[in-house]
């Protein structure tokens, strides 16, 4: 067993024991902190796959992430005032399920990440960077100005959706929620991380020639990349905005995807737990900071400094070293 | 619309995009020569804004104040140069971004600490307030013309170092190929130091001209570094060419965008609905730009690498 | 090692929380903006707040203070915080409207009051109104109210209006409307956050208005109004309190000066609250109070009326204390309409050099005993 693998379960077996010390010592925020985190490393994990296992810098991923904050606050809004969404030329009604609002926040950030991949992708680079800033940018300010559904205002759900056989509104079992599809979602990644597929893909993020003299076409490989991940980041996005039971344009914003990434490189770059630890650390950090002065900012801004300066791999690399399977 | 409102609207949307220029020329310099990507320039702004208000408050002075912004910001950035930036150059651009967000939550606060959150007051010196006719009927206020011509000064400044002198042989030299000008003996650290203070001071000195008109607070670096991205993508990364055109080509689009827009959907649409959806468009529009400039070119107007 | 010490930071960051709450003494929580942008009208309502609750001298009552960062996620989260583990009893602090929106409606679904001293969008004072939320401030369309109903008293028949494009922006244009008898030269509405009007300017040069109104909150107003007196255009113009108060005055400087704006409150209201709480405001922080301030300043001593009479345990007798607003306003008048809006007077007021300090001065009323359009539409 590497030290990575049990820094893993080390992990895992905190983010199940945490929560539960905070049900038995009645500490209810603690559950949605803990809650906050594994959202927030649910994003991580969607723009992990893109970032890490494609080299795929993408500082938009607020629009999958916003995506589907916004697919859940359209639907929920429309079930708590039942007024449907669409009557002809056939009717959509809102929904306050949370599975089928998974589904819609899903398949609407992929398709969304698709689109944007598709005309993205022909760039690389500092470009590549800048394009998807671009799209997200494109998102922030059409949220803010359409009035529909709130604008800068944003959307308050009033009661957290349901979920078949669970009481949603208990903290824990919300937590329990979120922490099973996190836990299916990094079990999927590492599959994808070992098969044919995430295999060409680190290929070709090493040498793109190699993979295409192989009859592979990496843009192909990068396209169905970068839409896998948009669709776990705009999952994310639906789970936070139940945990918070609002939506609003900053979900889009650039500073959520330049959050998200640092969750990302905190943790570690291309580990499947990076993001994970990157998540958690950056919750606690902003716990304990908050309440130390008005002027957190500047402690958070150095301590990320000196991580990047002097903590390269991240949390992870620093701590188990350099991975059997990373560069 | 008449033309003189038209023509107006065209020197807004350059004096704009001049101002975006004087901002972006350092950013894409920086890429160009040591190919990082600092998100902490928007600081620099911020922090020529807050040395001019600083001096001007404490002298009374306008020239004292533009020369203080540029000083302090070039310090500030030569300092961070020495102290962070430098390590940062053989990294990968997600270092490089992470690094500078990091940069970024540390000035602001800092200032924020040191100046409190009040903004603060700066304001055009008396000799330059007020409007002057221009030819055709145009009241154009005198403040803007000097921005205008400032911008264009710093511009023709900038190809005249990069094309003329000595360092700016090095900079070409730099951005072609870093190892060979390091062996040919040029002290490239002292370059990159120097090519950054530039930089710094050139964003600095656009704070301090572009805070006189608009409010000197905390966080205003933010939104003018993301418009200076969007020029330096647009252009090219690393063309000073490519910077001056794109700016302009921005601050065009964004003003008459504004302009334009609403007016138009005004034919098709009733009056405070149009208003609203063409403003939403219109602050939209330099983003599908963008996008639609890298999507035909992918690396930008005059970029050549990416 | 590392996740040794991680662990135990985490212990050690829920120790404070511990502590049980006091069934005898009130516990309030602020949640306001302290950092980061906007952080001068949190700071200001905050220390209007605890200038009244320290004035009071009274050891029932708790304050717990936190930063929102004006981001609505952790103004929600700020808010579980103190309902499941502070176990507050009120809430209040909220600045912006869609920080309130995001954290009001859940926080009075579980029993809480909450007293906004600051923001107050519409549908809080309509359809989504709620016995246990008071709002001490003003409903969002107030000051806009008054800004037309100035203008028709002004002579104003061809005004220019502008405003940021967002709810609150749009609203505020509606409101000059609602009262404003006279015709529009243009409606505008702008970036949020932009900070260049000279294309603003250009078309209220080009449209012959004989007034311009304008909603444009925080650095955006300072930047219009510094960009406007450079134009040379000389059609007076218009705004509410919030482009004109104490924290940002200074840096429009003479800009402002002459300008005439709405307010509720002003420092020169003739009371002696409000001569009590400026000096004493200007004694202890050193600077003079803003409109936000005096709002903190109402806020905490409406509350503290309320604990005279009534346990807030018991919330039916609570809410009925905090209806009746039995205490000294900084406004004079001051009652509760039947949305717990305020009714209250609106003024007119001029910008001022007093010395080197920029001010307001009252010069006039633009509306007596105002409420709001929304009150009918409210069923408790």
């Amino acid at each position: 067993m590497t030290r990575e693998s049990l820094f893993n379960i080390v992990m895992m077996s905190l983010l199940i024991l945490f929560p539960l010390w905070a049900w038995i010592a009645d500490e209810p925020f603690m559950i949605t902190l803990a809650t906050k985190a594994v959202i927030l490393a649910l994003a991580g994990v969607g723009l992990n796959i893109a970032l890490g296992l494609g080299g795929l810098v993408s500082l938009g991923h607020a629009a999958f992430f916003g995506i589907g904050g916004y697919a859940m606050g359209i639907l929920a809004s429309h079930a708590q005032s039942y007024s449907p969404i669409l009557e002809s030329p056939f009717l959509i009604e809102g929904t306050k399920s949370m599975p089928v609002i998974w589904l819609v926040a899903i398949i609407s950030s992929g398709l969304a990440a698709l689109a944007i991949g598709v005309l993205s992708l022909r760039t690389t680079g500092v470009y590549f960077i800048m394009i998807t800033l671009a799209f997200g940018q494109m998102l922030f300010f059409f949220s803010i100005s359409w009035p529909a559904y709130g604008g800068e205002d944003g959307l308050p759900i009033y009661v957290r959706n349901g979920f078949p056989g669970l009481n949603t509104l208990d903290p824990i079992q919300f937590y329990g929620i979120c922490f099973a599809i996190l836990a299916v979602v990094l079990f999927f990644c590492a599959r994808l991380a070992k098969s044919p597929f995430g295999l060409a893909l680190n290929a070709a993020r090493q040498t793109a020639e190699r993979v295409e003299t192989v009859g592979i076409s990496p843009y192909r490989l990068r396209l169905a990349a970068f839409t896998i991940s948009g669709m776990i980041t705009g999952l994310a996005g639906a789970l936070f905005a139940d945990l918070n039971r609002f939506v609003s344009p900053t979900m889009f914003s650039w500073q959520t995807s330049g959050e998200i990434m640092v969750f990302v490189i905190l943790g570690g770059v291309a580990r499947l737990f990076g993001p994970v630890v990157g998540a958690a650390l950056f919750i606690l950090l902003e716990h304990l900071l908050g309440g130390l002065s008005d002027y957190w900012h500047i402690y958070l801004g150095l301590l990320l400094l000196l991580i990047v300066l002097f903590a390269r791999g991240g949390v992870i690399g620093t701590f188990a070293g350099k991975g059997a399977n990373h560069d | 619309m008449s033309m003189i409102l038209l023509a107006e609207q065209v020197l807004n949307g350059l004096q704009l995009g001049i101002m975006l220029f004087v901002m972006a020329a350092g950013l894409t310099l920086v890429f160009g020569v040591m190919g990082l990507i600092n998100l902490a320039h928007g600081s620099l702004f911020m922090i020529g804004a807050f040395a001019a208000a600083a001096v001007a408050g404490a002298t009374g002075s306008f020239v004292l104040a533009l020369i203080a912004a540029l000083s302090a910001a070039a310090a500030v950035g030569a300092l961070v140069e020495v102290v962070v930036i430098r390590r940062l150059y053989n990294r990968d651009h997600l270092d490089q971004v992470l690094a500078t967000f990091a940069l970024i939550l540390i000035f602001s606060e800092g200032t924020r600490w040191l100046f409190g959150s009040f903004p603060l007051f700066l304001n055009i010196p008396s000799y330059l307030a007020g409007p002057v006719s221009l030819p055709g009927g145009i009241e154009y206020p005198l403040y803007r013309l000097t921005l205008i011509a400032v911008g264009l000064l710093i511009a023709l400044g900038l190809f005249l170092l990069i094309s003329r002198t000595r360092l700016g042989i090095q900079i070409r030299a730099g951005e072609n190929d870093r190892e060979m000008i390091a062996a040919l003996g040029i002290d490239i650290s002292k370059l990159y130091t120097i090519v950054f203070a530039i930089g710094a001071g050139l964003a600095g000195l656009a704070g301090a001209l572009v805070g006189a008109i608009q409010s000197v607070q905390v966080g205003m670096g933010e939104p003018v570094l993301i418009l200076a991205f969007v020029v330096i993508v647009i252009g090219g990364i690393g063309s000073i060419k490519g910077a001056l055109i794109a700016s302009i080509l921005v601050g065009l689009t964004d003003t008459l965008g504004g302009v334009l827009l609403p007016a138009l959907f005004k034919q098709f649409m009733e009056a405070s609905a149009a208003t609203s959806a063409g403003s939403s468009l219109s602050s939209m529009l330099i983003y599908i730009l963008m996008a639609g400039v890298l999507i035909v070119r992918p690396t930008g107007l005059f970029g050549a690498r990416a | 090692m590392k996740l040794k010490s991680l662990a135990l930071a985490t212990c050690m960051a829920s120790l404070p929380f511990a502590a049980l709450a006091d069934g005898h003494s009130l516990k309030v929580g602020m949640i306001t903006t302290l950092s980061g942008g906007g952080a001068g009208l949190g700071i200001d309502v905050r220390d209007g707040f605890m200038l009244a609750v320290g004035q009071a001298d009274r050891n029932d009552i708790e304050v717990v203070i936190e930063d929102d960062q004006r981001k609505p996620e952790i103004a929600v989260q700020l808010a579980d915080k103190m309902i499941q583990s502070e176990k507050v009893d009120v809430l209040t602090g909220i600045i912006w409207s869609n920080l309130a929106m995001a954290v009001v409606p859940a926080a009075v679904a579980q029993g809480k009051f909450y007293l906004s001293p600051n923001a107050g969008p519409s549908v809080l004072a309509g359809k989504g109104c709620n016995e246990n939320y008071f709002n001490v401030a003003w409903q969002n369309d107030n000051l806009h109210e008054a800004g037309g109903a100035y203008a028709n008293t002004a002579g104003y028949a061809n005004s220019f209006i502008l405003a940021p494009n967002y709810p609150a922006g749009q609203d505020a244009l509606t409101g000059y409307k609602r009262m404003y008898e006279g015709e529009l030269a243009g409606e505008l509405f702008t970036k949020l956050g932009q900070t260049d009007y000279a294309s603003e300017i250009a078309q209220i040069r080009a449209s012959g208005a004989d007034s311009v109104y304008f909603f444009l909150p925080g650095g955006m107003g300072i930047a219009f109004l510094k960009q406007y007196a450079d134009s040379g255009l000389e059609i007076p113009v218009v705004g509410p309190a919030f482009s004109f108060d104490q924290g940002i005055l200074q840096a429009v400087g003479d800009a402002a000066l002459g300008v005439v704006n709405t307010s509720q409150w002003g420092k020169d209201i003739d009371n002696a609250t409000n001569a009590q709480f400026v000096e004493t405001f200007q004694a202890e922080y050193g600077r003079l109070p803003s409109l936000y301030a005096s709002q903190g300043f109402d806020t905490a001593n409406l509350l503290m009326s309320a604990m005279d009479v009534a346990d807030v345990n018991d919330a039916d007798a609570f809410r009925t204390a905090l209806q009746a607003a039995d205490f000294d306003s900084t406004r004079g008048a001051f009652k509760f309409g039947s949305n717990n809006h305020p009714i209250q007077d609106i003024y007119v007021r001029e910008v001022i050099k007093e010395g080197d300090v920029y001010t307001n001065k009252i010069i006039g009323t633009a509306l007596t005993e105002h409420s709001d359009v929304y009150a009918a539409e409210c069923k408790f």
